[in-house]
């Protein structure tokens, strides 16, 4: 078998004989569910400020509001339905942060609540933050340094 | 003493044929609804059955599936001397927790998916090597309990890619015995390990099929078989991408098998109405082929000399995370109703 094909030939070969994901398609899809998804930030939004809120503190209760929403739909067995269609529009919204952390949660609790939920938890999501964190502390320091308020 | 049953480089050639003189299977709610739920012994309506996890659930889906194979043959467990089993979890413990309870003495197995063909082939040997009147084959998977291990969790919202594979839930159980009158297990064709260098995990039957290449090339050229001695020719899970990719390295090789040539993980699903993109797999898909469609055929004669091959992928999380590529396994087991 082997004397027939080389792996750079074979992975070529593999390559042509396997259908590719149908983008153009993925990427519209994706498009107007993020682009939905916005629009329920955008009502949220609206709402907080309406009834007075500050800038800052809108931005902060739209958050909660969205991530509650995510949790909430993950946890009925909704949002991976919806992401099965969507993909990168259910991933790139914070809602789909929230996803990436309730869902190890529910999987991992059979392993109980420390070594499951606990640790488990933020087995997908872990990374963002780590180095979400490492990049603000750095743009942080140049900023600093720099001296830009 | 010298091997006087094998045949070219791979192959043995039973002396005292084994007969299966039952099978079971239970599989899932999806497999249920698939093209060949009419040949399933139970069908799930709870992928978790009553149970507090995937993975005990999975082993009292093999547990159970055992026992009914064993009732069937109106044998009780105790007459059984061996049992040959695996699964898909990490240190088996799908197999090893299903048995616990049965008192059997029992070899646990890892062969990814092919590990019901490497089963079969054990539990043949033993019996013909006269070391037991009765033995049984088993193995099992479960599409929740191989999500959480090799992939996502079940609630995670991410696409799967065209070429990727759905894994069977379920169980299939054979059991083997030095009596009765077929059908028989007559060759066995053991593969070796090939890799070409495949890395992608959602492209799991290209990276097993120059393996099933490799052992059914092996098989004919050991056994002097070829592709028309037998009605069918089927692959454990290579799926619609990996079956092709077989059928034509094999037409390269002057080898054609294109007439009797099928894929468990192309029957189990209807890929197009239940969404599994390539197909079946999973160490529960061909043993649920074997146990409850293969089986049914060959005790009613529309098939009366079938070449089984299960194919295994033996990759795991931590060596595709190591940039690993996926070693590829198959072995091959002839089954015919009769003796030549």
């Amino acid at each position: 078998m082997q004397q027939n094909f080389t792996n750079q030939e074979y992975a070529k070969y593999v390559q042509k004989k396997s259908p590719n994901s149908p983008i153009i398609r993925n990427i519209i899809i994706a498009f107007i569910v993020g682009g939905l998804i916005c629009v329920v930030g955008q009502v949220v939004s609206n709402f907080f400020k309406a009834r007075g809120l500050s800038t800052e503190q809108v931005a902060g209760a739209t958050a909660i509001i969205m991530i509650f929403l995510g949790a909430f739909f993950t946890g009925l067995d909704l949002y991976d339905s919806l992401a099965k269609y969507a993909g990168a529009g259910t991933i790139v919204p914070i809602t789909g942060f929230a996803n990436a952390i309730v869902s190890p949660a529910m999987e991992f609790k059979s392993e109980g609540y420390v070594l499951g939920v606990g640790a488990k938890m933020f087995v997908i999501a872990g990374p963002v933050l780590v180095y979400g964190i490492i990049a603000s502390i750095a743009a942080g320091i140049t900023f600093f340094i720099i001296g830009i308020k | 003493m010298t091997a006087t049953k094998r045949l070219g480089k791979q192959t043995i050639k039973l002396q005292y044929p084994p007969s299966i003189v039952s099978t079971a299977s239970i599989v899932g709610k999806k497999e249920g609804e698939g093209p060949l739920s009419k040949y399933f012994d139970q069908i799930l309506e709870d992928a978790l059955w009553g149970e507090k996890t995937w993975e005990k659930a999975e082993s009292k889906i093999l547990r159970e599936t055992i026992i009914k194979a064993v009732t069937k043959a109106s044998l009780s467990l105790g007459d059984i001397q061996y049992v040959f089993a695996g699964d898909l979890l990490n240190q088996c413990i799908g197999s090893s927790f299903g048995i616990r309870e049965l008192e059997i003495p029992f070899f646990g197995l890892y062969g990814a998916c092919s590990t019901m063909a490497e089963s079969l082939s054990l539990a043949a040997m033993t019996i013909d090597g006269g070391f037991a009147d009765y033995v049984v084959a088993a193995t099992s998977s479960h599409f929740c309990s191989a999500e959480r291990q090799y992939r996502f969790p079940l609630e995670y919202g991410g696409q799967r890619p065209l070429t990727s594979q759905w894994t069977v839930t379920g169980s299939g159980a054979v059991v083997l015995s030095s009596k009765e009158n077929g059908p028989y297990i007559t060759h066995i064709t053991t593969g070796k390990i090939v890799d070409l260098g495949i890395k992608d995990v959602n492209n799991m039957g290209a990276a097993m099929a120059p393996a099933a290449v490799d052992t059914i090339y092996t098989h004919f050229e050991d056994t002097g078989f070829i592709p028309d001695d037998y009605d069918l020719i089927i692959t454990g899970d290579l799926a619609q991408i990996g079956k092709n990719i077989t059928e034509e390295l094999l037409q390269e090789k002057g080898c054609n098998i294109s007439r009797q040539y099928n894929d468990c993980g192309l029957k189990i699903f209807d890929n197009k109405k239940q969404d599994t993109h390539a197909g079946g797999s999973g160490c529960g898909c061909s043993a649920v082929v074997l146990a409850g469609y293969l089986y049914n055929e060959l005790t009613k004669g529309n098939l009366n000399k079938i070449l089984f091959i299960a194919t295994g992928a033996l990759l795991s999380p931590i060596s595709s995370q190591q940039g690993e590529s996926i070693p590829g396994i198959a072995h091959a087991v002839t089954i015919q109703n009769t003796l030549e």
